[in-house]
């Protein structure tokens, strides 16, 4: 056999069986072709679609959204009528879902993160008592436990007609707090004059506490002089909004819940949509944040522990300066997924009737235009905006707390 | 073919709305069953009994129309919706037909291309509330809150009535009608609003039904029935022509006790005659057998055996016949003429 060409010979020679020969093209040319196949094949099925839903006589159309909804929402965050239209539905459905995301996350990381420490915790009954709560709740699909909190709740607590009368069978709570089976009223604030200046001096001093603790650290680092911090943050915090609020003459005032005809009126009706939904996304994320706060703490070496508690610190300094910073390097990724979860969970909002943006324009929108594809692309939209905002803010965070690398 | 087959992956994706314009008719028979879009339960309309077996007033006209199609009133697989769901589910060829008081309106008609084929039910909405709480009349509801299925036209007439009475409300939407009962037995709202036929037949299964009351006020026209897609209209006559076949029926006194005899041989009406397919071609023409409409009638009687079996007042659900009536007994229910 006599030996074939030598590449080397004609180092610029390209020639076209290179392609699939040559080690150095031939997965270019896979990938390329790989990418074509890809495209025809996505066309193929998107062109298909258009292609039937045109002869179905069902055109892509946007139009509906600026037809009025005719329907009612009952937690209008932003002014909205049955008039409105269906894009205005649409907004008040997307805050909706962002209120109930917001406080279930803030609820959830409080409840993981205490879940998450005690678990470790050297006491037996608090430890298993932890871990009985992360197992029931991450065990059990989170429809069940919004329907099981709605319907307990519904069921358990008064009506509001039982408050009416001499012989009334509830009461409301220090004469403020109305706890119904169509959700808390609590009371609000009243606006009056000057309550302008009174918000800036309240916002003003809570600003000031966390600069005099700013001060405080700088003063201990540079002289080694503690200054005490307690007395002064709470005096910071408290004096100055109460000076104002009586020099201006009271002008934020709070607003009871009244029963006046069917219901409580006044105050702010928390629903019991709302609460169920929360509380449920709240207990049931919380258990997998306590999972990750316990993988976060025991990935901390023991060491790290014993050194501090013999540099004479004590346990509780010791999880929040010593451990718990460096465990929230381990924390924060699962962390994200977690709070992803909840934003989409929370579409599961129709099942206790919050109406939130699947209930609006994925639910009775979709419903009452049949404009179904255009209405769940914009959900898609939508979550995927929201999934994505989270995961950017949440991964600048990250950035700042992971380790910096000198 | 290929491009059906993709296409039905596409559906399953959850993209599409549209499904297969086909022969229904031949899809049915190959397949050997009607497959027919029902409510995930409402007594004495569409709903299980003890035996798993579905029984009711809408589910009544699906027996029919698998009795006319396939000569067998069991060959149907009911497929339960939801409000939200039955429109999607009719769109993509889940299912054949829809009998599940749904209402008839121009948009569903002809924006959403569904093809009603006629009205089984001439209903109306009301409010249902507890008779502890005194009110007499809808319009002294002013800030109740109100329990109301949702993806229904009943949003819409609430929104509508409110508003022209100029009075506040508070909307629950709930997404099962059974769902919303819980809730109102339980007392987290005031009111409960659907169709008046539903109301009562749901009040039939509450604990203490005399412990509530309907109010008075009907507040929409509900013409509800069958509908089909657009674009198979063969399918949509055997549907509508099965419907009329059973109004016709207790029309000319066609019940299922005499049907056998009368059927036997030609009698002396002539439209008895044509109905039962001893005289003309009428089921030919629908490319069914002649004797399609005797098939659909012995499922489960005419009209107003229907009726009276599932939802008449000698049933607990109670309903009299009202608008209901055949029209030579001043009702609305008519049916055009088999010729």
């Amino acid at each position: 056999m006599s030996t074939t060409t030598d590449p080397d010979t004609r180092p610029d020679g390209f020639r076209l069986g290179m392609l699939i020969n040559d080690t150095r093209y031939r997965s270019y040319t896979f990938q390329f072709i790989a990418l074509v196949l890809l495209i025809l094949g996505l066309g193929y099925l998107i062109s298909n679609l258009l292609d039937n839903l045109a002869r179905a006589g069902l055109n892509i159309s946007w139009a509906f959204l600026g037809e009025p909804a005719g329907y009612d929402i009952n937690q209008r965050p932003i002014e909205y009528t049955s008039q409105s239209t269906h894009a205005r539905a649409s907004m008040v459905g997307a805050i909706n879902t962002l209120i109930v995301a917001f406080l279930a996350c803030i609820s959830a990381t409080v409840i993981g993160v205490v879940a998450g420490v005690l678990r470790l915790s050297n006491n037996w009954i608090v430890s298993k008592l932890m871990s009985v709560y992360v197992e029931a709740f991450r065990n059990v699909p989170v429809l069940i436990w919004i329907l099981i909190i709605f319907l307990a709740m519904s069921n358990a607590l008064p009506q509001p007609r039982t408050f009416r009368g001499d012989d009334a069978t509830s009461s409301m709570l220090f004469d403020a707090i109305a706890v119904t089976n169509r959700g808390v009223y609590i009371p609000s604030f009243v606006n009056g004059a000057g309550s302008l200046i009174f918000w800036i001096v309240v916002i003003a001093s809570i600003v000031g506490v966390f600069w005099y603790r700013k001060y405080a650290k700088k003063v201990l680092y540079a002289t080694g002089r503690m200054l005490p911090t307690f007395l002064p943050s709470l005096g910071i915090l408290i004096v100055p909004g109460l000076l104002a609020y009586f020099i201006l003459g009271r002008p934020v005032t709070l607003e009871y819940p009244e029963l006046s005809g069917f219901n409580f009126k006044g105050g702010i009706h928390l629903r019991l949509s709302l609460i169920a939904l929360w509380f449920a996304l709240a207990i049931y994320t919380g258990a997998f944040i306590a999972e990750n706060v316990r993988a976060g703490i025991q990935a901390v070496s023991k060491g790290q522990t014993e050194a501090a508690g013999a540099l004479g610190l004590r346990p509780g300094r010791i999880m929040n300066l010593v451990i718990l910073p460096q465990a929230l390097r381990v924390i924060i990724p699962p962390l994200i997924s977690q709070y992803l979860n909840i934003t989409k969970n929370s579409s599961l909002a129709i099942a206790v009737g919050y109406m939130d943006i699947t209930g609006t324009l994925g639910g009775i929108t979709l419903n009452q235009t049949g404009r179904a594809i255009e209405a769940i692309l914009l959900l898609m939209l939508f979550y995927l905006v929201v999934s994505l905002s989270i995961s950017a803010i949440m991964n600048v965070y990250n950035n700042r707390m992971k380790l910096q690398e000198r | 073919m290929k491009k059906t087959v993709l296409f039905g992956a596409l559906t399953v994706a959850g993209l599409a709305a549209a499904g297969a314009q086909a022969a229904t008719l031949d899809d049915v028979q190959a397949r050997g069953k009607l497959n027919c879009g029902v409510t995930t339960g409402v007594p004495g309309f569409g709903e299980p009994d003890a035996n798993g077996v579905w029984q009711g007033f809408d589910v009544a006209v699906c027996r029919a129309v698998a009795a006319a199609v396939l000569g067998d009133p069991m060959a149907v697989e009911f497929v339960p919706t939801t409000g939200k769901t039955r429109f999607t589910a009719l769109a993509a060829g889940e299912i054949d037909m829809l009998a599940r008081n749904t209402t008839w309106t121009f948009s569903r008609d002809v924006d959403l291309k569904f093809e009603f084929v006629g009205v089984n039910y001439y209903d109306g909405q009301g409010f249902m509330v507890p008779k502890a709480l005194g009110v007499n009349s809808a319009k002294e509801l002013d800030g109740a809150t109100v329990c109301i299925q949702t993806g229904t036209t009943t949003e819409l007439n609430l929104a509508d009535f409110f508003r022209s009475n100029n009075i506040s409300y508070e909307p629950v939407p709930i997404e099962t009608g059974s769902e919303a009962v819980q809730l109102f037995t339980a007392g987290s709202c005031d009111v409960y609003t659907t169709d008046a036929s539903a109301l009562a037949a749901q009040r039939a299964n509450f604990a203490n039904p005399g412990d509530y009351v309907v109010l008075p006020e009907i507040v929409s026209k509900e013409p509800l029935g069958p509908l089909v897609r657009h674009g198979d209209n063969e399918w949509g006559d055997i549907v509508r022509w099965t419907l009329n076949a059973l109004i016709t029926a207790e029309e000319l006194g066609v019940t299922s006790d005499n049907i056998d005899e009368l059927a036997s041989a030609p009698g002396s009406n002539p439209e008895v005659n044509r109905l039962l397919g001893t005289e003309g071609t009428l089921g030919e023409m629908l490319g069914l057998s002649a004797d399609f409409a005797k098939n659909a009638i012995s499922a489960g009687g005419n009209y107003g055996e229907i009726f009276a079996n599932n939802i008449g007042e000698s049933t607990n659900i109670g309903l009299a016949r009202g608008l209901n009536a055949q029209w030579t007994e001043g009702g609305l229910i008519y049916s055009p003429p088999f010729r």
